[in-house]
């Protein structure tokens, strides 16, 4: 197996997925499956190939420096299950 | 045994655009929330971020600034982690190709020189501000700051006591102003901070278990919480106790640090290059553009003060850590050419004023029109010193012409000789007991004669006259 069940655990958990001990063991197969396919691409000799960040095959593609109208606050806080004034109200989740 | 910090410092200031650094929502600050928020900033599905060209300029000025190595291409990189703070769930930053590594700061602590090493300079967005409830378990959003452009910062682990920390963030942060791309506000957090700390035995070569520190909004709050944790983990290590590799929090009401417990992110953070961004090629051509822009920089601008207008390492030192107190010194000096009397001046009078009021001079209404013509007056004998400094505070405030005010307020002072010499007079045949003990050698009673001339004629005899006289009076 390229990757261990404690392994597709800990990304799940990062991901904040959760799922059955029936599904853990179909993705860790299924996912080491992929990452083996792909390991294929380690024995392409590459030494000396600059890395490739972006598909695209574009550089340097900016914006000026100006503000443009913003979205109607009213739109922006559509989607907010809760709202107060103009704020999105959510579960408050403290890092302490 | 002795031991020695370690201290590595992340700054993050926030860049003075217009716009934010992937849309066109307004970057400023104070505005009612989510009110600069567009689907970017939101991260809704379908919307694609578009670099802010400004963000990069103002990038490289900061590079060349402190003499790091400019990466020729540069990427962006998704950081991925849950907050509420994080509409996307990932924040743009750099993190294979920053914009530039290496470099240095120079400080300077107890008249010792040195040089604090970079790792690295990045470009990213600024996340969302949080308020939460007192009451309720809940927290307000506000996306506002989202997109906001961020220059992430990483010192070398070069700096061994708080007082270096404190020294490398003034000097960033008179950079950063000097350079026009961050106001460096740590209060409202323009700038901010986050510090790595480690202890281990003076000599040893080897790092010991950093915590991080987060949570110090003020220049006093990181020296208190790097002196607290400093001290916090030497007592670990005596007691023959481990450093846990955390990250702590710092408590402004009792000065010390806790622990960030059931902290999640694991610093498992996914990165991997943001395809909805191309990268980003700096040529020579675009380098040598910013460097032409540059300003003259703190460093060198302190040296040339010394050189120029022979003032001392410590004025000079002081007068250039503002670059508008810099400016304004040298436009005094045009005006009135003694640049220590000019110095000395805004050290104190001027200085005072602005520290009372968190202002940087060119927020008020002084002109050096104003400070030249005071010294003008002065140094013409027309006013005292001390009346000078008591006119001065409303020169300050008002923007009044202090000849029109010295004028008004009849502050000029007397500096005719026949009429002080009659008032000397008067005194010497009022006080004869001290006549004689002056002539009897207890030349200090002059002090006397002149505070009485002084009282006569309400503050406004010139001293130095009066004490002439009466000098030429007693020896007569």
């Amino acid at each position: 197996m390229a990757i261990s069940k404690e392994e597709v655990q800990h990304v799940a958990h990062l991901a904040r997925l959760e799922f059955s001990e029936e599904d853990l063991e179909r993705f860790t197969r299924e996912l080491s499956g992929i990452l083996e396919y792909m390991a294929k691409l380690s024995e392409v000799d590459t030494s000396g190939v600059e890395p490739t960040y972006n598909a695209l095959r574009l550089e340097n593609r900016f914006r000026e420096d100006q503000v443009q109208a913003s979205f109607p606050p009213e739109e922006i806080l559509s989607n907010a299950p809760e709202r107060e004034g103009s704020s999105f109200v959510v579960p408050r989740v403290i890092r302490s | 045994m002795e031991f020695e910090a370690v201290i590595g410092l992340e700054v993050h200031t926030q860049l003075l655009t217009e716009s934010k650094i992937f849309c066109g929502c307004s970057a400023r600050f104070g505005a009612e929330p989510n009110h600069h928020a567009c689907p970017v900033c939101t991260g809704m599905p379908g919307s694609l971020p578009v670099l802010n060209r400004r963000v990069v300029d103002f990038a490289l000025r900061l590079a060349l600034a402190v003499g790091a190595r400019i990466n020729p291409v540069c990427v962006f990189a998704r950081k991925h982690y849950f907050y509420p703070d994080l509409p996307k769930n990932y924040q743009i930053s750099q993190y294979e190709a920053p914009l530039a590594e290496g470099g240095a700061i120079e400080i300077e602590v107890d008249g010792k020189r040195k040089k604090i090493g970079l790792v690295r300079i990045h470009m990213e967005e600024d996340a969302g501000k949080l308020v939460h409830d007192e009451a309720r378990p809940v927290s307000y959003v506000d996306f506002n700051r989202t997109g906001v452009p961020l220059l992430e910062i990483v010192s070398q682990p070069d700096i061994r006591s708080p007082e270096e920390a404190v020294a490398y963030l003034k000097k960033l942060r008179t950079i950063v102003r000097y350079l026009g791309i961050c106001d460096g506000n740590m209060e409202e957090g323009s700038l901010r901070c986050d510090a790595n700390v480690s202890v281990r035995p003076k000599g040893s070569e080897e790092f010991g278990v950093k915590v991080e520190l987060k949570n110090m909004n003020s220049f006093r709050h990181v020296e208190r919480a790097l002196r607290y944790e400093i001290k916090r983990q030497i007592g670990l290590l005596l007691e023959g106790k481990p450093v846990v590799q955390e990250t702590r929090l710092f408590d402004e009401a009792t000065g010390t640090t806790h622990s960030m417990r059931g902290k999640e992110e694991a610093h498992d953070y996914r990165y991997f290059p943001d395809p909805d961004l191309v990268p980003v090629r700096i040529d020579e051509a675009w380098i040598e553009r910013v460097r032409a822009e540059l300003p003259e920089l703190p460093d060198v601008k302190r040296e040339r003060f010394m050189r120029e207008y022979g003032l001392p390492a410590y004025d000079a030192e002081i007068l250039t850590a503002s670059r508008p107190l810099a400016e304004f010194f040298e436009e005094c000096v045009k005006l009135f050419p003694q640049p220590k009397k000019v110095s000395n001046w805004l050290m104190t009078e001027v200085l005072r004023e602005l520290n009372r009021e968190g202002k940087e001079i060119d927020e008020t209404g002084l002109k050096p029109e104003h400070v030249a013509e005071l010294l003008k007056l002065v140094d013409e004998g027309v006013i005292s010193i001390t009346a000078a400094k008591k006119i001065f505070p409303e020169v300050y405030a008002t923007g009044a012409d202090p000849r029109k005010l010295v004028e008004e307020r009849g502050l000029r002072q007397e500096s005719d000789e026949a009429a002080l010499e009659a008032v000397c007079r008067e005194v010497l045949s009022e006080n004869p007991a001290e006549v004689e003990k002056y002539k009897a050698g207890k030349k200090g009673v002059i002090g006397f004669f002149v505070g009485q001339v002084m009282r006569k004629t309400r503050g406004k005899a010139n001293p130095k006259l009066v004490n002439q006289i009466l000098t030429r009076l007693l020896e007569e």
